[in-house]
């Protein structure tokens, strides 16, 4: 591919290229901002990409083709790793046969998500290596090493993207992609995989020989570069960092670090010793600057201040100055709302109306929390409402716990929700309890994908489907109903009124489809009944 | 116009095209060879709220994202969102919004983003075809024509 073209891509599209050009068998994931364009431009490239229920999910499948000797991904957004996180420390022990990339997307000012964590901790926590690109170009050939990495160590790799890489298009010149691929097999090694004690506790000295042995190989790697500079200031910076500090300091010597765990500490160390004053530039936590003090190297790190919110070139600046004034306030936007006509409208104002309290949760309906509602109560992680919802019940005063409403959206219920109305089940609060599940037929907030629940794959062809109602009724909930918010608003109150005061276990399923979105279903059916009609013809 | 750098934001509200002109604008550099980045935040912001999008292109660009008070050109689509985001241009830079455009002239009014590149685009020495390129790989087939002439009423006046 020595004469490839230029092309102008985001760090997603960039990190599909690598892995499609790799051959990577499978991709998987949960659509969550900002990693979702990743399976979708894999698929889009001619890919295998799925989404999975949940990230958890996600991972134990690129886990087990990893198993085969293939090469696979799995994409999430940081609170995702969470989700996660159970299959991947002990993958870490496993190994692989093949190569396993999991791509972790984390969102520093929390542009769409509900906390800012630093996912960086991950790689330490499990012990798994970890890549840091900074630019499409990086993502591209760090996604390319990833997976060399992951194949000769025979260990995951976290690609750690944050925001600004995946949702910023620079210019990408996709490179070498070698070597190909070796033809998926099955072989047995049941002390490599199966994790019972006798059999994990040297597979945990196994991961920290290679963790030692890549760290070694870290020190002289490419990913970790020196831009020479002025000695008077030396800058350890890594990720999209390190773009704004190029800008906001042009004569400083840069180590730029690509490969972020195991550290190359040799390397940082000759590097600090050259300069006279040495500043560690990074975003979220100080995790950079507390690694490189624990290894007895004196680095300066950012003020407080600056752990909170995106850097920029401006606030690269403010840290070099030692400036900790106050920032300047940001003018606020018209924030955003429920779209005119949206059905969560028609939810949320009968919730407004009955004063319930709502244990809400993660998507579009989140925004019902805003003006004129302002009818959600708690949003923690996907699927909470559930089991926050049944906690409230359990333990308010019966006049209020009777007004406790759980409201969850559909990809959200098939995420995480499901886990909870086992719970319900199993533990019903003494007042009963109403779970809505606000079904608009997609996953919205992330761009509209396709989940478990749609009957449709990530490339939109027919599967298999789940049926809400069937599901909730083989818990052993016998209280279902179905209704159209939007068709029907008085129905949806009168049922909701008669819901919280039967005392019993309800789900109701609110259910019409995403306005955004109804168009192109009907167009997706429509494709799906051609197909039908072809293969009986034929 | 910083070390060869110029800086474009374009701003208005989810829905209004405003990530597709931001996105046009940075393949018309990219097509005529410059270094470019791109960079916007999406996510909540496609819900009617505010929107808006850095493009920085010259011989080299680091960052992706313009400084606050540094944008040469500030690209507003919607008429209620100049306030919010006139702290973006830098002093003397160049504040473009609808009423550059004669809005009785469009052949479908929904291509206001474009027109505006076209006004955008007379500040700018780029060869034309970089525009009507990246404007006809932007959109299906069906929509050239409309998308065509709004950038010629912002570009030419007509």
């Amino acid at each position: 591919m020595g004469d490839s073209k230029r092309e102008l891509l985001s760090g997603d599209e960039a990190v599909a290229l690598a892995a499609f050009h790799l051959g990577a068998a499978l991709g998987t994931g949960y659509p969550g901002t900002p990693s979702t364009e990743i399976l979708e431009t894999f698929s889009e490239l001619g890919g295998h990409a799925q989404w999975a229920p949940n990230e958890k999910v996600a991972l134990e499948v690129a886990l087990g083709a990893a198993f085969t000797g293939a090469r696979a991904i799995a994409t999430m957004k940081h609170v995702g790793l969470n989700v996660a996180a159970d299959p991947l420390f002990t993958a870490a022990y496993t190994g692989v046969s093949g190569a396993l990339v999991v791509v972790s997307a984390d969102d520093p000012g929390m542009a769409s998500s509900q906390n800012e964590q630093d996912n960086r901790h991950y790689a330490v926590a499990a012990g798994v290596p970890m890549l840091e690109p900074s630019d499409s170009q990086e993502a591209y050939d760090f996604t390319l090493q990833a997976i060399e990495i992951s194949e000769r160590w025979k260990i995951p790799v976290l690609l750690r993207l944050t925001t600004r890489v995946c949702h910023s298009r620079t210019a990408v010149r996709p490179g070498a992609a070698n070597p190909p691929p070796k033809p998926p097999n099955f072989e047995r090694d049941i002390r490599g995989r199966v994790m019972i004690p006798a059999y994990a506790r040297p597979a945990g000295r196994r991961l920290r020989q290679k963790l030692a042995e890549i760290q070694a190989w870290n020190e002289s790697s490419p990913l970790n570069r020196v831009i020479a500079g002025d000695d008077s200031l030396g800058i350890i910076t890594s990720g999209i960092s390190y773009m704004h500090v190029r800008e906001a300091a042009p004569t400083a010597s840069v180590l730029k670090l690509g490969f972020t765990y195991p550290l190359p500490v040799e390397k940082i160390r000759a590097f600090a010793a050259g300069a006279k004053r040495c500043l560690v530039i990074e975003e979220g936590d100080p995790w950079l600057a507390e690694a490189i003090r624990a290894v007895g190297v004196k680095v300066e790190s950012k003020p407080e201040m600056y752990r909170f919110g995106e850097l920029s070139v401006p606030r690269v600046k403010r840290i070099l100055a030692g400036d900790i004034s106050p920032e300047p306030a940001s003018v606020p936007g018209k924030p955003p709302q429920l779209c005119p006509g949206c059905s969560h409208r028609y939810v949320f104002e009968a919730l407004h109306d009955l004063d319930c309290i709502v244990a809400g949760d993660i998507g579009c309906y989140t925004l019902g929390v805003l003006p004129p509602f302002e009818a959600m109560d708690s949003c923690v992680c996907m699927g909470a409402s559930i089991g926050v919802g049944l906690g409230l019940r359990h333990t308010l005063p019966p006049e209020q716990a009777r007004r406790v409403v759980s409201v969850i959206g559909d990809s959200t219920f098939v995420h995480s929700g499901i886990t909870g109305l086992v719970e319900m089940a199993y533990n019903p609060p003494p007042t009963g309890h109403v779970v809505l599940i606000l079904d608009n037929s997609t996953t919205a907030m992330t761009g509209h994908q396709e989940h478990p629940g749609t009957g449709r794959t990530l490339a939109h062809e027919p599967t298999g489907k789940i049926v809400f109602e069937d599901l909730v009724r083989g818990l052993g909930i016998p209280r279902v109903h179905t209704i159209d918010p939007s068709g029907d608003p008085e129905g949806l109150n009168r049922l909701l009124v008669e819901s919280l005061d039967s005392e019993e276990l309800v789900v109701i399923i609110a259910r019409r489809p995403c306005l955004l979105i109804a168009g192109k279903i009907k167009e997706y059916d429509r494709a799906a009944t051609q197909t039908c009609t072809e293969i009986q013809a034929d | 116009m910083k070390n060869g750098v110029t800086n474009v934001i374009v701003a208005g509200l989810g829905g209004q095209g405003v990530l597709k002109a931001s996105g046009i604008v940075a393949d018309t550099m990219f097509r005529a060879g410059l270094d470019v980045k791109q960079s916007e935040l999406h996510g909540m912001s496609q819900r009617g709220g505010s929107v808006s999008s850095d493009v920085r292109f010259g011989r080299e660009v680091f960052s992706p994202m313009v400084p606050t008070g540094e944008a040469d050109f500030l690209v507003v689509v919607a008429p209620d969102q100049i306030e919010v985001n006139r702290h973006q241009l830098r002093p003397g830079g160049v504040l473009i919004t609808p009423d550059a455009v004669p809005a009785d002239k469009l052949s479908n009014k929904r291509s206001i983003n474009i027109a505006l590149l076209g006004v955008l685009s007379r500040h700018l020495e780029i060869p034309e075809e970089c525009w009507l390129e990246a404007i006809r790989a932007a959109f299906p087939e069906k929509l050239h024509a409309a998308n065509q002439q709004a950038f010629a009423l912002g570009r030419n006046g007509a």
